[in-house]
């Protein structure tokens, strides 16, 4: 029968020479002091930061929190490192209790946690047995995955300072020593009882602290006792150091990953405001734009800085990263964290006034994200990227920082609208081609002509030879549906959607103002594009824009509705030898989630084959970045889409399919660039459908069709 | 040191599709959307370098219709320290040697240490900085691509074809004619234009200058245009159509054939 439900207290154990109370009641006051200096101290850089509304929404953080912390949702994406984590994880929130448990009894020896005194206790008891036991095991397994197998995602590019393996393996140890002590603890205080006689229980079968009970258990009573205290005291101090110890480093999150990931990010494809606490009319009076000096970041940058577990997965889906571009998004934390101790550091007196690039940030490292997102998809902390790259770009566009091959495409979208300078008035001129006058010609929404629906076009899909193409196959599809449809011709300028994420805020508010203007002017009721970062622009970064769509998903719900039909296999044989991959572009997939689409349009092509490359859906691999990514000219080794174009080849597809205009530039060009001409191909989705399509509806039919939605 | 650019407003080649208008003696203006000109672009961020290193102001002026404010507001937005507008309806038709006369009276107004220009406006013939140097009497040297300042002088290079480089010594006050590629200009963005929307840009008359009407202008005018044409694109050019293999060579072939590989 057990006397006591818990743990057996150590002050009962052995003569001390200070009484045991005493000793470790100032251990504690003394550890618990030490922690909340520090993490007060860590606090200050987040006080003095920027405002960052992120109190809203409880309900939907609290989901979060159950899905991303307490159910580790992104851990299985990497499956052993992330199993491995889920142990541990799983059993630190089981030891917590006990943990405290173990602490207090050094104070109180009848102390029992709430809700353990019952027939609860010992079950509970026996799962901490088999937890610390589980963590013990996770930490010899991280070590030597650590020390032999290297992955290779935790090393450090020399550019990005030391390694950081010394530091990764004193914390695990630590955690090793804890659960060590812990269960020593336990055998100890067994074995004693034991002898005297008082219980015939021993810990969980098979645990560790079984295996030290039967280790020990014919030692001396003195020897026991000994064991227990020196295991009490060494569980104490590693609490407590490590406690005071993970503000300095990677575990850190142990205790902020809770408050980053209630407070992440909710709105999706979104960028944050210049300043969250200055509204868009009032942005002249702010002073400076963007992040250019450490306190330029958002009190959440801060925590997510802080956050941060230097797991590397970010960085080892960076496309720009795997090119060789100076950028890492993992080393622009890390560098943020590294300056942030040093400079608000924990004694002595803060200061942060240095600008950010040119000492720990390079103006390309910033220039080369595409932001496709696929660090953030990643991240089991929903650590951000964009939104701090955007504020950094913000920065050095205000100080005029701008590289001279992004200064003229700027200028030509002040000035033209369009980033390569050409006229507003030939903006439409993809509508005049003969091919288009045969299905029916596009209308323009002038005023004259009205439409339920816009198709907006955007720069590129406007003036690009090539990419004119879509323009023309997204108009025969509208047409071939029936659709009342129409363009704003030279009415429309650039979405704005690179502009604003190259940092060039003010210029984006005009385009978007003017775009905005239009398409209330035309009347229209929806939108459609072929763009997904016009879909994206229009969709979250526009306010009173209509409902729009991407042109894969009014396809994929017209074939749903069996509107949109194809010619049967046999009329078109070449496709028997094509093998088909879809290439989710970053800003229809990763930022809108759309996946499914665009692949079902493509499976409802009878007899087409289709396979998947290894990464795809959201961990889709960037073609090298759209609008004004174009224009500028990264340092890198190779060319992203040339990385791409090899892994559809390693899927086995000759044909890559995407859904985007800029896509189509970089792949089409990374195609002659790896020398796969003839190999490999690509083509738009409005392309292939436009190909296969059965056009039913003819021009009586539309007319009648119009008719009907302009009643309705 | 007081420095003075002179900029000018002019139709930027990439941002638009230079037709002739119907008369065929100029080309059609009415979609034109216009910039400064690039090398007074270099010409200014050089200004202001030089300002930021040792001191001093920084002034722009262009003789402009009005509309030659908006190239004044963007080099304030840039870091200007003031502009000035030089604007009659006298100084309409003026040659080379017309405008350099209003500058120099446009100078004269003023105390400058440091005249630049860019080397040529993108419509221009390249004359108005020498011109201005010897009308002032001031020292000139062109072509810059390099600044050093050492006291009241200034050491100034250039590029000389096949790229070598010739360092000049000369006197300040100067004119010198600025190449681009000199430095990086920084961008100027829609918030830094917004900024100085509301500074107040003086515009000079012929009258404030004392220049008189017949130095400047048509009448003055001693170079006239009389024609403006686009030349017809001539034949010459040889497209391959083969393969990569084959058009690769193809080319090894031409070449060697013109003696261009040895």
């Amino acid at each position: 029968m057990r006397t006591v439900v818990g743990i057996y207290s150590p002050i009962n154990v052995a003569d001390w020479l200070v009484p045991g109370r005493s000793l470790f009641l100032a251990m504690q006051i003394a550890g618990i002091a030490c922690f909340v200096y520090i993490v007060s101290k860590r606090m200050v850089p987040l006080l003095r930061a920027q405002a960052d509304p992120r109190f809203d929404r409880p309900l939907r953080r609290l989901g979060r929190v159950l899905k991303f912390w307490l159910g580790q949702w992104k851990h299985p994406r990497y499956r052993f490192a992330g199993t491995l984590h889920i142990f541990i994880f799983a059993g630190f929130l089981l030891l917590a209790a006990r943990a405290f448990t173990v602490l207090i009894v050094g104070v109180s020896p009848n102390f029992v946690m709430p809700g353990l005194s019952g027939r609860f206790g010992p079950i509970y008891e026996r799962l901490t047995d088999y937890a610390a036991t589980v963590v013990f095991l996770c930490m010899v397994v991280a070590v030597v995955r650590r020390l032999v197998f290297k992955p290779a995602r935790y090393a450090v590019p020399p550019k990005f300072g030391k390694a950081h393996t010394a530091d990764a393996i004193f914390l695990l140890g630590l955690i090793a020593l804890l659960m060590v002590a812990d269960s020593l603890f336990s055998a100890s205080r067994f074995a004693g009882l034991a002898q005297q006689a008082q219980s015939a229980e021993s810990p969980a079968f098979l645990s560790l602290p079984w295996m030290l009970e039967i280790a020990i258990a014919s030692t001396s009573r003195a020897t026991l006792w000994g064991l227990n205290v020196g295991a009490y005291l060494v569980h104490a101090i590693a609490f407590y150091f490590l406690l005071c110890y993970r503000p300095f480093g990677i575990q850190f999150h142990v205790e902020t990953s809770l408050f980053s990931i209630y407070f992440s990010k909710l709105d999706k494809g979104t960028v944050k405001p210049v300043r969250w606490d200055v509204p868009d009319e009032h942005l002249d009076q702010v002073k400076s734009f963007g992040v250019k000096t450490f306190g330029d970041f958002t009190w959440k940058h801060i925590l997510d800085f802080y956050s941060c577990a230097d797991c590397g997965r970010c960085a080892e889906n960076c496309p720009s990263n795997a090119v060789g571009r100076p950028l890492a998004p993992r080393f622009l934390t890390i560098k943020a964290r590294d300056y942030v101790f040093q400079h608000y550091p924990v004694f002595g007196k803060s200061n942060s006034s240095k600008p950010l690039i040119g000492n720990i940030y390079s103006e390309d490292e910033i220039w080369s994200c595409t932001t496709c997102g696929a660090c953030e998809e990643e991240c089991p902390l929903l650590v951000e990227y964009i939104d701090k790259i955007v504020d950094l770009r913000r920065g050095m566009i205000d100080d005029g920082n701008v590289p001279q091959s992004l200064q003229k495409p700027l200028k030509a979208l002040e000035s033209r609208g369009n980033p390569y300078g050409k006229m507003e008035k030939k903006r439409g001129d993809w509508t005049k081609s003969p091919e288009l006058q045969q299905t029916g010609p596009v209308k323009v929404l002038d005023g004259k002509n009205g439409a339920d629906t816009l198709y907006f076009v955007d720069s590129i899909t406007s003036y690009d030879d090539r990419m004119q193409a879509i323009a023309r196959a997204t108009a025969r599809i509208l047409t071939g549906l029936g659709k009342n449809f129409g363009i704003l011709g030279a009415a429309e300028k650039d979405s704005g959607h690179e502009v604003r994420r190259f940092g060039e805020e003010m210029l984006f508010q005009g385009l978007r103002e003017h775009n905005t203007e239009a398409i209330k002017e035309s009347g229209v009721r929806r939108i459609v594009t072929s763009d997904p970062h016009a879909y994206n622009a229009l969709k979250h970064d526009y306010r009173d824009a209509p409902p729009v769509e991407h042109i894969s998903q009014v396809l994929a719900s017209e074939a749903r509705a069996g509107n949109l039909r194809f010619n049967s296999v046999d009329n078109w044989l070449e496709i028997k030898d094509r093998v088909y991959t879809y290439h989710d572009p970053c800003y229809l997939g990763r930022h809108n989630e759309v996946y499914d689409d665009p692949r079902d349009v493509l499976d409802s092509i009878p007899g087409l084959k289709r396979v998947e490359m290894q990464r795809s859906r959201d961990r889709s691999f960037c073609c090298g970045g759209g609008g004004l990514m174009l224009f500028y000219e990264p340092q890198e080794e190779q060319r992203m889409g040339v990385v791409r174009v090899r892994m559809a080849a390693e899927a086995g597809a000759n044909v890559i399919v995407t859904a985007c205009p800029f896509c189509m530039v970089n792949i089409e060009d990374a195609i002659k660039v790896a020398g796969m001409e003839g190999k490999m191909s690509v083509i738009d989705l409005t392309e292939l459908v436009d190909q296969h399509m059965v056009r039913t509806v003819t021009h009586e039919k539309e007319e009648k069709l119009e008719a009907t939605t302009d009643g309705g | 040191m007081e420095i003075l650019v002179c900029a000018r407003r002019v139709p930027d080649t990439s941002e638009n599709e230079i037709e002739l208008n119907s008369a065929g003696n100029d080309i059609e203006r009415d979609e034109l959307v216009y910039s400064v000109n690039e090398a007074d672009n270099y010409a200014v961020e050089e200004a202001l370098q030089i300002r930021d290193r040792v001191g001093g102001n920084v002034t722009v002026v262009t003789v402009d219709s009005e509309d030659g404010e908006e190239i004044l507001r963007r080099q304030l937005a840039m870091g200007a320290n003031q502009a000035a507008l030089v604007s009659d309806e006298a100084f309409n038709g003026s040659d080379g040697k017309g405008i350099a006369t209003i500058l120099k009276a446009f100078v004269e107004k003023g105390h400058y240490d440091l005249i630049l220009t860019g080397v040529q406006a993108d419509d221009g013939a390249a004359q108005v900085g020498g011109m201005l140097a010897a009308m002032l009497d001031y020292p000139f040297a062109s072509l810059v691509n390099s600044i050093v300042i050492e006291d009241r002088k200034l050491k100034v290079s250039r590029e000389i074809e096949g790229g070598n480089r010739e360092v000049n010594e000369i006197d300040l006050p100067c004119v010198l004619s600025i190449q681009t590629g000199i430095n990086e200009p920084r961008y100027v963005g829609m918030r830094g234009i917004r900024q100085v929307a509301s500074v107040p840009i003086p515009t000079l008359a012929a009258g404030d200058l004392g220049v008189t009407q017949a130095s400047v202008g048509e009448v003055a005018a001693k170079v006239k245009r009389v024609d403006y044409f686009v030349p017809a694109s001539s034949k010459g050019a040889e497209i391959l159509h083969g393969s990569r293999e084959e058009n690769a060579a193809r080319i090894l072939e031409l070449v060697a054939a013109k003696g261009g590989l040895n």
